[in-house]
């Protein structure tokens, strides 16, 4: 994975609330191997009319925004389906931080194992920012994540939570699989505990080969 | 942190604690300041989906460490048809990854042609391979599923999938928590469905985020195991990382006896050590809720989020009357729905019926709607299908002669699986069908691109599919019984 630090390019608003992972990628896209690229489905019934032509009045759809790294949306960025797909969509279509008064939970944590950055800023401000892309298409936003703030052309930084681990994660790189394997012993230790304690939660028999 | 004591409070011992944090600190190895904890994993259910996890998981060189907490179901890309004669290209491709994924690790699967496939979350609780006090994770996110036996399930990604398959553990942030208290009684043809929905119309789509919902009450200890896993179930819905209900003697009644529920002496221990998971009196949430099951009339969506949600009885919300905020949101959802402000909810008339998923595809379901369907007919140009949600209700269902009575009235009836929840196995409306569903997601292009859910009950549905259009159910089973 590779780390994140500071970055600034365009960015693109999408002002809607609950942009769910099935609009981010219809199921229909699933299928890709993750080799093929999901950049194309990313949005996709957004970003098309049922004709497949580009929505024209969508801001997303801007010709000043093509080639944004940084998409400003509604609460509930990323609700409903659990699929990475929709990490990969974003990822394959460019974008590496995404800007919204809330995430859901799994998305949250699948953008960060993927090395995309979720700043949740106040509604407010999330307000104010698409305002400022929608007047100017192709204003540039700066994530920091060094300094945990968004930046405007003017230079004025709007600060963001993010927890320590989530940007140790990012900034560093990390791999957490990694991690946790170099806690297997202590893993070990707990399943033994449980076992005696609740042996009904141990693992289940072994198959027996089916007859067919 | 708790509350300096007062003079007044009694010293215990013991400081008292949610059920979440029974289960919590159970399973936690290691936790840091900042409340990130690596959980050990109890179950694990993969499904044809998970062959994602499976891809990083062998990219990385790495096995599955526990393939005995490990079970895999066929599910999301399974054809429905009776027989499942006609597979497509690509169902056999990924049916066929995911018996040599599952073989090849020494997972037990439940294949197609398994008497015991199904929904993962709808088999998980049926054989007893999730149990109370669990921590449950699957790479779909209504493993919240789960909770409803007291059990912690998550949803999870796919490098999540990978990284349970490796290490059996999940980092995972603790959540907040929320006690969502249900008193008084659901009204004759008001479901656990209607009472979910009518709180995910409260609290809002994002409004459990990062938090995980405890069910109480009366109304809540009322409902039978069906009704308590349809409403966990849906509590992703809300934003909540998981829902969960305090076991009791439904719970014990439900899990006794079920294939891989412990048997014998086991499951005395067991089953007062979940009786011993409620939380204890003085616990404290971060948040509580008390709704009244009372005023709750059978929910029907209008829009394209299950918090777009209104009784049937109501009208079609108006955006000119709604917060400025939300206004535009609601524009674009009636425009998808195709749906005028101030119409009537009653009498809009659907295309298709859809009874089934992991929400509402279990027995208790299909009584319910074949309840309302029995002697009546599907209402011309409605087509009406039901997918249980495993192969064992299917059969139980049939025992009860259920399925007669939805094919005599004109329904379709099918195999196990997920079907039109997720459209993934070309299960789907055209666009513009209107569609009555009992799945759990209203999302744009969910049934397939430009189709238009109502999400309901499988009573509703049933009406819908009967009279043609979005029937108030109590109208159909005054002076019926049950
Ligand atoms: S029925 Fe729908 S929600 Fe349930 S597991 Fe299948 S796809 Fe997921």
């Amino acid at each position: 994975m590779d780390p994140f630090r500071t970055l600034t390019a365009i960015a693109a608003p999408l002002p809607m609330p609950n942009v769910d992972t099935d609009q981010i990628i219809p199921a229909r896209f699933l299928r890709a191997g993750r080799d093929g690229g999901f950049g194309r489905a990313c949005l996709h019934d957004v970003r098309f009319g049922p004709d497949g032509e580009p929505r024209a009045d969508l801001p997303l759809n801007h010709p000043a925004v093509q080639g944004a790294q940084i998409l400003v949306s509604g609460p509930n960025f990323g609700c409903g389906s659990s699929r990475e797909e929709a990490v990969y969509a974003l990822w394959d279509f460019g974008i590496r931080a995404v800007i919204a008064p809330g995430f859901g939970d799994i998305f949250y944590g699948n953008a960060l194992k993927n090395g995309m950055v979720p700043v949740v800023l106040p509604e407010p401000e999330v307000a104010e920012l698409t305002a400022r892309l929608q007047a100017a298409p192709g204003s540039r936003l700066t994530v920091d994540l060094d300094a945990r703030t968004v930046s405007d052309e003017d230079g004025v930084a709007r600060p963001f939570a993010i927890t320590e681990f989530a940007r140790r994660r990012l900034l560093e790189g990390l791999d957490e699989l990694d991690h946790t394997l170099s806690l297997l012993p202590e893993i070990d230790a707990l399943e033994q505990q449980m076992r005696r304690q609740w042996p009904w939660n141990a693992g289940l028999p072994s198959p027996t080969p089916s007859s067919d | 942190m708790s509350a300096p004591l007062t003079m007044f409070e009694p010293l215990t011992m013991f400081e008292p604690l949610t059920m979440f944090e029974k289960i919590w600190r159970r399973h936690t190895v290691t936790e840091d300041d900042d409340g990130q904890a690596l959980l050990a994993i109890d179950r694990h259910l993969v499904h044809e989906g998970s062959a994602r996890g499976f891809e990083i998981l062998a990219r990385r060189g790495l096995k599955v460490r526990r393939p005995d907490r490990t079970v895999g179901m066929a599910d999301h890309i399974v054809p429905t048809a009776p027989g499942r004669t006609a597979l497509t290209g690509f169902q056999r491709a990924a049916l066929e990854l995911f018996q040599r994924n599952l073989d090849g690790a020494g997972v037990r699967a439940f294949g197609l042609g398994d008497d015991r496939q199904g929904i993962v979350h709808v088999v998980g609780p049926e054989q007893g391979i999730t149990l109370p006090g669990m921590t449950v994770v699957c790479g779909d996110s209504h493993a919240s599923t789960h909770g409803a036996l007291g059990a912690y399930g998550l949803g999870i990604g796919a490098s999540e999938v990978a990284h349970v398959l490796a290490t059996q553990t999940l980092w995972q942030r603790r959540p907040r928590t929320m006690r969502i208290t249900v008193t008084g009684d659901l009204g004759p043809g008001v479901t656990a469905k209607d009472l979910i929905l009518a709180v995910i119309g409260r609290i809002g789509a994002d409004g459990a985020t990062g938090h995980v919902i405890e069910y109480a009450g009366p109304a809540i200890r009322a409902l039978s195991m069906e009704g308590r896993l349809t409403v966990c179930n849906m509590s992703i819905e809300a934003g909540a990382r998981a829902g969960l209900i305090a076991p009791d003697e439904t719970t014990l009644r439900y899990v006794r006896g079920r294939p891989f529920a412990p048997a014998g002496a086991d499951w005395d221990r067991a089953a007062q050590d979940w009786l011993g998971l409620a939380t204890d009196p003085g616990a404290r949430f971060d948040q509580e809720i008390r709704m009244d099951a009372t005023a709750v009339a059978p929910m029907v969506t209008w829009g394209t989020s299950p918090q777009d949600v209104v009784g049937v009885d109501g009208r079609v919300p108006d955006p000119g009357q709604a917060d400025e905020t939300r206004r535009e949101a609601m524009r674009q959802a009636l425009d998808y729905l195709g749906l005028v402000p101030g119409t009537p909810i009653e009498g809009i008339p659907v295309d298709r019926v859809f009874i089934g998923s992991c929400t509402n595809g279990r027995l208790e379901d299909l009584r319910a709607a074949a309840e309302v369907v029995r002697g009546r007919s599907v209402a011309p140009g409605v087509t009406a299908v039901v997918v249980p949600g495993s192969t064992p209700v299917r059969h139980a269902a049939q025992r009860e002669g259920l399925d007669e009575v939805f094919r005599a009235a004109g329904f379709e009836w099918r195999e196990a699986g997920c079907s039109m929840c997720v459209g993934l196995n070309g299960d789907i409306a055209a666009p513009g069908e209107r569609v009555a569903s009992t799945s759990n997601r209203n999302f744009v292009g969910r049934q397939g691109p430009g189709a238009r859910t109502h999400l309901m009950s499988p009573a509703m549905a049933a009406a819908a599919a009967v009279t043609g259009c979005l029937t108030d159910v109590r109208r159909l089973i005054e002076g019926r019984t049950g």
